[in-house]
């Protein structure tokens, strides 16, 4: 019993989370959500440039393309937006004065756009060059036929991976922890661990983690939707045009006909 | 592009097709090794031959969705080697093994990407062009479906809709039927037999002899990148001169 008390108290001490509520709902939640999609946005045309770029027949365009990928791939995010944001503070102050919040975001969009580009890639990759080539057959050059016929079906195919993405981008937007950010600035994870810190006790953390959790989860199912839609087409109903309809046959007696 | 050009009446001009010394390599292989092809105005031409010959890698050299290493192509007599190759793709329609719809757009805008973006037609006039093609080939009454519920056999009068109706001067059909099932492969030979009948210049790479020998005004039989033996569809099959023929028609028939 004594257990189940002190887990009690810890985590779900209502006076605790009660403190932290309001400015987890205030500040924390907007600015976890600001980020998220703020990143997103610019990854996302970002990515999409670097996807055209690593797919393009110039090694000029494909070498830096695949660098820029492979480094902020495989640097740990906090690593990252230390470097950036930490690092380049001087640059910063210069554009938009003594201010973490921009360039946590440019941290976290170069992070997503590696990603996100990725996606793309292999998202463009996978559609089948016949595409393609009945594009350029019609008369399309190649630029015009990616662009109307093979991109947009790329994107279509990789909608489950990008939402998976964003998911990954709202939990990492609480790395920005690592930067000085004002107390407006603060994201949910910030208020959650500084109320938990002061409190010695982590149930404001626990609040924050379930905010974490409301927008998270959704899309997670949101993700399941999407691909469940993407399998079995618009109506559900999955047909692959196996069955022979009649006039099939009906088309080929009535010209024997003729 | 050329916009707001109008487009030409089906049957108004069909143009006769030429290659001359195409040779192709991929990479280290020679693919093609000097084709020679003549194929007059308003009639059907028919490529045989085993897999690997070169059949439909000529045929893309033909519209240049590869560019010949060397040769030349005409088209009407005039060489179309110098010419924008899109430009030159708009005059002749292609029609692929494994139909090549666009998944992402129905029937009908498959049909009027290529009039809206590349003839400059309203959206009205192209509607009105596609739905006319669909006619043609018994499928207006699926222009709002999406190809996927489509039967194969379907999808391939569709793609044939589609490439008529940019009114080229010559169509090329790569193995039309061979990805349908059987029973689906006789409404599509009657399309394109259809077509051959109004006079449409094609060049028809195929395994099916009967369409060939029904259909084609002269039969080509290509073996290693090459034409080997030319002739009208009953000297062809009935006294072959050549010993690859020979060995392929008693493989074949």
């Amino acid at each position: 019993m004594d257990i189940l008390r002190t887990l009690r108290e810890t985590f779900l001490n209502v006076d605790a989370m009660g403190q932290a509520l309001p400015e987890l709902v205030r500040v924390g939640l907007p600015n976890t959500l600001i980020l998220a999609l703020c990143s997103a946005l610019l990854g996302t045309v970002a990515g999409m440039f670097l996807a055209i770029c690593g797919l393009s027949g110039s090694r000029w365009l494909r070498w830096p393309a695949r660098i820029y990928t492979d480094i902020f791939r495989g640097l740990p995010a906090a690593v990252t937006i230390l470097l950036i944001g930490v690092g380049l503070a001087p640059l910063g102050l210069a554009i938009w004065g003594p201010n973490p919040y921009p360039l946590g975001i440019l941290a976290l969009s170069l992070i997503a756009s590696a990603y996100i580009g990725e996606i793309f890639r292999s998202g463009i990759q996978s559609v089948e060059s016949g595409q393609l080539e009945a594009a350029r057959a019609l008369g399309f050059s190649r630029a015009i036929g990616m662009r109307l016929v093979v991109i947009p079906q790329g994107v279509r195919r990789v909608l489950p991976a990008l939402v998976n993405q964003f998911i990954a981008l709202v939990k990492e937007s609480s790395l920005v922890y690592f930067l000085g950010l004002l107390a407006t600035q603060r994201d949910l994870f910030r208020i959650g661990q500084d109320q938990a810190a002061n409190t010695g006790n982590e149930s404001a953390l626990l609040l924050a983690g379930l905010f974490y959790l409301v927008i998270t989860v959704p899309l997670t199912h949101v993700v399941n939707y999407v691909d469940s839609r993407l399998r079995t087409g618009r109506h559900g109903d999955g047909n692959d045009g196996a069955d022979i309809p009649d006039d099939d046959l009906a088309f080929a007696t009535t010209q024997e006909a003729h | 592009m050329p916009a707001g050009t109008s487009p030409l009446p089906l049957t108004a001009s069909t143009s006769s097709v030429a290659t001359r010394d195409i040779h192709f390599a991929f990479g280290g292989t020679k693919v093609l090794r000097g084709v020679d092809l003549d194929v007059k105005g308003g009639t059907a031409a028919c490529i045989i031959g085993p897999s690997g010959s070169g059949k439909s890698t000529l045929l893309r050299c033909v519209n240049r969705l590869l560019e010949p290493d060397r040769g030349e192509v005409s088209i009407g007599g005039r060489s179309v080697m110098s010419e924008d190759p899109d430009v030159l793709r708009q005059r002749v329609g292609m029609v692929f093994q494994h139909f090549n719809l666009f998944p992402h757009k129905s029937v009908l805008a498959n049909i009027t990407l290529g009039l809206r973006k590349l003839r400059g037609l309203s959206r009205d006039e192209a509607e009105a062009t596609a739905l006319n093609q669909l006619d043609r080939v018994g499928l207006r009454h699926k222009a709002h479906v999406r190809p996927g519920t489509l039967s194969g056999g379907q999808q391939q009068r569709v793609a044939i809709a589609r490439a008529l109706a940019m009114s080229p001067e010559v169509m090329l059909f790569d193995e039309a039927t061979s990805a349908l099932d059987p029973e689906l492969v006789k409404g599509v030979l009657a399309t394109i037999a259809d077509l051959a009948g109004d006079g449409m210049t094609m060049l028809v790479v195929t395994h099916e002899m009967g369409f060939a020998r029904g259909v084609a005004d002269i039969v080509h039989f290509m073996d290693h990148g090459q034409v080997v033996e030319s002739g009208p569809p009953e000297q062809l099959f009935e006294a072959a001169s050549s010993c690859r023929l020979q060995e392929f028609l008693s493989q074949v028939l």
